[in-house]
């Protein structure tokens, strides 16, 4: 199956689910299709063809 | 009294009422100096993208300051998008306060209030501290308050512009229309836009391109942690009233005459 990954096209396996997709919770936050995944929920979200998964750190800002 | 006393923020004192914004500051080591120049009450970060292996390295350059992190919801353009920000910010940085933009116009990045007020009131609802970026209006930064924002950020001129307070009387507006912190966010060019901003009563100001685009990033850090001093405690001593005419300090009895 596909997904988009901060905006990018990636073949995973089918089943993958999102702590496969990303491991290490800290510092980052995770959206699926628009809506925040909590880290706590990571190991049973399962992934879907054409999920659009958001990966999302803190970056130089005002 | 010649001591600046910590900001009262939701219940929490904010050490300082100088804030800064990293956007700029493209080093770890720049980053460290600005901010222990600084020494800002909060420091603010945006979220982004980022690989999936890799937690961003600014991240724990400030968590071994020590500062405290105010994530912002900076580049979103509707209320929508700045809520899903705020709720990501919230989950990679276990924050609950946000500094909440919403862009109305990538021009002049002046705030879309509509949608601000809309966004404000979902993140209050869903247990955040809210600090609005809005301009400098007293109607609206009263609906900001009213929909439970605990400080409202209007600015000084535009984002990143250095025109410093375009119109102090709005900032005196806003100051009298809310009872929550004001705190002067955008335009600030120099050290002596901070003090005036706390002299107009403002509790705090967020500076961050005045700061990370100066020639001396570290050297304009401190000078803006002076300003603030100096225009916080310029505010409690109560400045003479502006007068037409001249009127001598030094005492007529007495003087020579020849």
């Amino acid at each position: 199956m596909q997904l988009i990954v901060n905006g990018e096209t990636t073949q995973v396996r089918d089943g993958l689910r999102l702590t496969d997709l990303v491991p290490e919770p800290r510092g980052v936050a995770v959206a699926v299709n628009g809506a925040v995944v909590r880290a706590a929920d990571w190991p049973h979200t399962q992934l879907r063809d054409d999920d659009r998964v958001e990966v999302v750190t803190a970056h130089q800002g005002g | 009294m010649s001591v600046v006393t910590p900001l009262m923020l939701a219940g929490e004192a904010v050490t300082s009422r100088l804030w800064i914004g990293t956007g700029g500051l493209t080093s770890p080591e720049s980053v460290r100096g600005v901010v222990e120049a600084a020494q800002p009450g909060l420091v603010t970060v945006s979220v982004r993208r980022t690989s999936t292996l890799a937690a961003g390295g600014l991240l724990s350059t400030l968590r071994e300051l020590g500062v405290r992190i105010l994530p912002n919801t900076a580049g979103c353009l509707s209320a929508r998008e700045a809520v899903v920000t705020a709720e990501l910010a919230r989950e990679a940085l276990g924050t609950d306060w946000v500094k909440l933009e919403v862009i109305g116009d990538e021009r002049s990045l002046l705030p879309d209030v509509v949608d601000l007020v809309e966004a404000a009131a979902t993140l209050v609802d869903r247990g955040f501290t809210v600090l609005p970026y809005t301009t400098a209006d007293p109607v609206v930064a009263r609906r900001l308050v009213d929909v439970g924002c605990a400080a409202v950020m209007p600015l000084g001129s535009p984002i990143g512009s250095g025109r410093g307070i375009d119109d102090p009387h709005a900032i005196e507006a806003v100051r009298a229309a809310v009872s929550v912190p004001v705190v002067l966010d955008a335009g600030i060019g120099t050290a002596s836009d901070a003090a005036l901003a706390l002299e107009l009563g403002c509790d705090a100001v967020l500076v961050a391109t005045a700061v990370t685009r100066a020639e001396d990033p570290v050297a304009m850090a401190a000078a803006m942690r002076h300003g603030v001093v100096a225009g916080s405690l310029a505010a409690g001593a109560g400045r003479i009233p502006r007068r037409e005419e001249a009127r001598a300090s030094s005492p007529m009895h007495g003087r020579v005459t020849v």
